[in-house]
């Protein structure tokens, strides 16, 4: 592997269960400092499935998304240990260039965060930057997938040129969406995609999510159970920093087998 | 489950649906004693109160399915709390039938005491009839205190109830080739005991839910059954 490329050799053959896993994550833990934030967590993201990450605040889901896309690079006091392969590559070798993981991984955060630029601008731009076009007809071929891609192509297509900032909250959060895969990633990662959104856009991002995983292995944090249990095939419970069950979604949500994913799930006190 | 839901008013709405299903079960529970009681006492009176007894185990039965309904939609439970609501639906749904079959067999009783008695069928039925009452207190209780054990051994009471069953109906043929006056009757208290081995099986149908219930899968083994009476036949001696 070069710096200047990140381009793993994924099969397109069909997941069955997680046989052919997209990420495989081994023994990984993570430290803030001296506090550790994730403990040997070993698990399987499989493609063309969601994979919902659950547990209460500060269990560590948010910290296991970044970590698969490199975000806690950005924290100094972070250390990570253990390997994370993402088409069988560790994306934490040094000689791994992180630009180029985070276009192969994209990420949708909690709240829509646009460009300070125009629609069409906000979806081109990563194409741009990564080279992924040699003409502006390309280009703007391109864009329109893209907004297709996220269901907003229908919204915005006679408003090209104005800002991203003046769509809605849910309109902003599908551009986003749409930004992330204009740069053909293979992984999408969203940190609750819809918390902010009322229930028509959240559902509009759910239906979105499942049309999206026909081409793209998803995960999402989301501390909505309903919203785990409706849009997504497998679910991983997280607690103190451990992953204390992972497994299909139906089977988490009606005989969890740990009594902590038990008293999580069921409003308990565990 | 011992722990207590954070939001404190689903254990209370739990409890209060729990709390019906045991009332419910009560009510199920001295409706089949009191019609089997009416059989043995020829006591038509009695018979005629189970008839008009069963309303409130209807109602109750309605009450439960709104209450299960409601909660389903305001609380959207998963996992224990899903399995029990659905569970406490179908259990209410199997003491329903029960409650129809105590008052089919009332319904019976009202021609049976007209008629002289055979044999000591009556006494057979009473018997019967206990065992199953017996199976239904038990599982209702294991339903209260999630004891799967309790209800997979009740669940395996219910070959016992068929045994008694095979035997009356055998014992029923003999009366009727015997003599022709006891057809009637005895045509009567061969289905009075079909509902009771009815009745066994939906007791031994909530064991299986209880089992669901407390492991959240249904047991893997089949249930015994030992009911003969659909291929039963008596050999008639033509000499």
């Amino acid at each position: 592997m070069t710096l200047q490329t990140f381009n793993p050799e994924i099969s397109t053959e069909p997941v069955i269960e997680i046989k052919q896993p997209v990420i495989t994550v081994k023994d990984v833990n993570v430290f803030y400092g001296d506090k550790q934030a994730l403990k040997n967590i070993s698990l399987d993201i499989p493609k063309n499935k969601v994979t919902s990450l659950i547990g209460p605040s500060g269990c560590g889901k948010t910290t296991f998304l970044k970590c698969i896309n490199r975000m806690n690079d950005l924290i100094d006091i972070c250390r990570v240990e253990g390997e994370i392969l993402v088409g069988g590559q560790d994306i934490y070798d040094p000689a791994v260039d992180v630009v180029a993981l985070r276009a192969h991984i994209g990420m949708v955060f909690q709240k829509p965060n646009p460009f300070p630029k125009s629609i069409f601008e906000n979806v081109a731009y990563g194409m741009r930057i990564h080279n992924l076009t040699n003409s502006k007809s390309e280009l703007g071929d391109r864009v329109e997938s893209a907004l297709r891609g996220a269901a907003i192509w229908e919204e915005v297509r006679d408003r090209l040129d104005q800002p991203g900032t003046s769509l809605s909250g849910g309109q902003q959060q599908r551009l986003c969406i749409a930004r992330a895969i204009a740069v053909e990633p293979k992984i999408i990662l969203m940190d609750e995609p819809a918390s902010a959104l009322d229930p028509i856009a959240t559902a509009k991002i759910e239906e979105l999510m499942d049309e999206l995983r026909k081409n793209y292995a998803i995960v999402i944090v989301t501390h909505s159970m309903q919203q785990a249990a409706r849009v997504s095939q497998f679910t991983a419970f997280f607690h103190m920093g451990e992953l204390v069950e992972h497994g299909k979604t139906d089977k988490i949500f009606t005989s969890p087998g740990d009594e902590r994913t038990q008293n999580y799930i069921t409003g308990r006190i565990g | 489950m011992e722990s207590t839901h954070i939001v404190q008013s689903f254990d209370r709405d739990l409890e209060k649906i729990k709390g019906l299903l045991l009332e419910m079960g009560g009510l199920v529970e001295t409706q089949l004693a009191d019609a089997i009681t009416a059989l043995v006492n020829r006591d038509s009176k009695l018979g005629k109160q189970v008839k008009k007894s069963d309303k409130p185990i209807n109602l109750l039965e309605q009450e439960i399915n709104e209450k299960a309904v409601r909660l389903l939609a305001l609380r959207q439970p998963v996992a224990a709390d899903l399995r029990i609501i659905v569970s406490i639906m179908k259990a209410a749904a199997n003491l329903e039938r029960i409650g129809d079959y105590a008052k089919n067999i009332a319904k019976r009783t009202s021609v049976v005491v007209k008629c002289p008695p055979v044999g000591s069928a009556a006494n057979t039925l009473k018997r019967m009839n206990t065992m199953v009452i017996n199976m239904i207190n038990d599982v209702l209780d294991a339903f209260i205190a999630d004891d799967i054990e309790t209800a997979d051994a009740v669940r395996l009471r219910d070959e016992e109830v068929d045994l008694v069953h095979n035997t009356l109906f055998r014992e029923l043929l003999t009366y009727m080739m015997e003599d022709q006056r006891n057809i009637s009757p005895s045509m009567h208290l061969l289905f009075i005991a079909k509902n009771i081995e009815r009745c066994g099986d939906h007791a031994a149908q909530i064991a299986e839910q209880v089992h669901y219930m407390v492991a959240g899968s249904l047991p893997e083994d089949k249930r015994p059954k030992s009911d003969k009476t659909s291929t039963m036949t008596l050999e008639v001696d033509q000499n």
